[in-house]
């Protein structure tokens, strides 16, 4: 669906995306994710024809981008950060005027606007100004105005940002709803938005492709290993090492905290072998009482955060 | 074009949501219906010549202020994102937007029809000068809100927007009255940039295919500088 290949973007001296190449089919939700100033706004501004890229190519469906912008600015629906909208006009008016210049035939235009209003709890605003409006009316509105024609892409450039979480949740059903025929492209800094509604996530950072898979396969294919985190009653420190430490595969034990005789520690395990029955079986033999015993799967903000981590 | 049918009429309709529209069209009629009836009974004579011969110095001041925020406005609030994005050519912007300034100074004549007609009653009013008078105020007004448009296009700012068209509405305006200190041969040039020299023509009644051609260049070159500003912020 959407093909880029060694995409490049130079603001004067500061090169803000760098070589990305990526493939998206049809069906994909992409969570593009990085820290702040990673280039993923600027990646999905090329994406809509917004800025020109200073090298490599886009092509969407079977356009280039620079050949045919009509053709893929009528395909693509795209909401901008912070959805900036006219402040003046009205809702209506707006959703209005977007149906229009969207081309949506008049007889079929306010059906439209109506099932808009409805998918993205408008209708209690429709007749205010949108600069009146709360930051996640606004935001809906924006959105209203991304799904209008009903597009075969769907940019949303930190969809979610100002929503409360009963929102969020609604909104994120609405993106995974239209997600199985469409394809999708999110960019957030709020990892588990990205774990909730995509089926692949991208992360960038400083402008360049770090990471690129399915939210399992990432967690897969970074090499740290397991984290065990164990507490334990009537149990000392010096005696959990002796009678862990020769296990094979525990390459370190950590005291995390001490309450009394409560011991909580921390096994650092050698990937990717599952240590928690030969762990158990230990802590069986002695008379050490067991409260608490989990493995941490990495999560994908350990992976981010291993991954954008400044130098 | 049907793309530019809808964009004017967003833009039209946005000055009237806001205040702009009824204080420009209060300040444009209160300016020129007090120097003009001020001075209409002293001289004692049923033409127009009193308002007409002042309106390019009220447009130079009216016209940016209607213009400004066309681009200004977008560029601050970062709608001109989702304007671009939306599938529409930087044509059809600049049309829309163009056109909605030029069709706001003709909604801002009209109410000053009231003044030929009340002439008319006083005594034998020459409606050729009026006709050509409006043609040439129209004109007039298209080559301002392009360089206006222009103006906007290069700055977020809608006050240095505001400033900077003025400045050159008045210097367009005015060079033809700036003339006497210079070599009487760049006279006929420079007299030929000036808008006043043009409008005045046209204002007698004389619609002369020079001045109509001045304006339509103006208009011109304002809005391809303004088509390659947009150009140049991709």
């Amino acid at each position: 669906m959407i093909q880029v290949e060694d995409l490049t973007k130079y603001y004067g001296d500061l090169c803000a995306v760098d070589h990305v190449s990526l493939d998206i089919k049809t069906g994909e939700i992409l969570g593009l994710l990085g820290p702040n100033g990673a280039g993923k706004t600027t990646i999905l501004r090329m994406l809509t024809g917004f800025l020109r890229p200073t090298n490599g190519a886009i092509r969407i469906k079977d356009y280039a981008i620079d050949e045919k912008p009509l053709e893929i600015k009528r395909i693509i629906g795209y909401l901008p950060e912070s959805a900036p909208l006219y402040r003046d006009m009205l809702v209506y008016d707006y959703l209005s005027y977007v149906a229009d210049i969207r081309e949506i035939e008049a007889k079929t235009k306010f059906a439209r606007i109506r099932n808009m209003a409805e998918l993205c709890g408008l209708n209690n605003v429709m007749h205010q100004p949108i600069g009146e409006l709360s930051k996640g009316y606004n935001q809906r509105v924006g959105l209203a105005h991304a799904m209008m024609n009903d597009p075969e892409i769907l940019i949303l450039d930190e969809p979610t940002s100002g929503l409360d979480p009963n929102q969020i949740v609604e909104i994120r059903e609405i993106i995974r709803g239209i997600g199985k025929e469409k394809t999708i492209i999110i960019s957030t800094h709020i990892l588990s938005e990205a774990e909730a509604t995509c089926n692949r996530v991208v992360i960038i950072n400083r402008g360049r492709i770090v990471a690129d898979g399915s939210t399992d396969t990432l967690g897969q294919s970074t090499s740290q290993g397991n984290l065990i985190t164990v507490v334990l009653q009537n149990a000392d420190m010096e005696s959990v090492e002796r009678g862990l430490h020769s296990i094979r595969g525990i390459e370190d034990i950590s005291l995390v905290n001490e309450q009394g005789d409560i011991l909580g520690i921390k096994i650092t395990c050698r990937h990717p072998e599952d240590l928690r029955g030969e762990i158990y079986r230990r802590i069986k033999e002695t008379n050490w009482v067991l409260l608490e015993f989990h493995q941490e799967t990495k999560s994908l903000e350990n992976i981010f955060r291993s991954l954008t981590k400044e130098i | 074009m049907q793309q530019v049918t809808h964009i004017f009429k967003k833009e039209f309709g946005v000055y009237f949501v806001s205040p702009i529209a009824y204080i420009v069209i209060s300040i444009f009629l209160l300016v020129t219906g007090w120097f003009f009836f001020s001075a209409f009974f002293l001289f004692n004579q049923a033409t127009l010549r009193g308002f007409f011969g002042l309106l390019p110095v009220t447009l130079s001041f009216l016209v940016p202020a209607i213009t400004m925020r066309l681009f200004s406005e977008e560029l601050n609030v970062g709608s001109y994102e989702i304007l671009l994005t939306l599938p529409v050519t930087s044509l059809d912007v600049i049309l829309g937007k163009f056109l909605a300034s030029v069709a706001f100074i003709a909604a801002m004549l009209i109410p000053t029809i009231a003044y030929p007609i009340t002439v008319s009653f006083l005594g034998q009013l020459d409606w050729g000068p009026v006709v050509g008078g409006y043609t040439g105020a129209l004109l007039l007004g298209a080559a301002f809100s392009s360089v206006g448009l222009f103006v906007s296009s290069l700055t977020r700012n809608q006050i240095i927007a505001f400033i900077t068209g003025m400045a050159i509405c008045f210097g367009l305006t005015l060079i033809d009255k700036m003339l006497f200190f210079l070599p009487q041969s760049m006279l006929g040039f420079l007299q030929y940039l000036g808008a006043d020299f043009h409008f005045q023509n046209i204002s007698k009644g004389i619609l002369d295919s020079r001045d109509i051609l001045y304006f339509l260049s103006v208009c011109f070159i304002a809005l391809y500088g303004t088509y390659l500003g947009m150009q140049e912020k991709r």
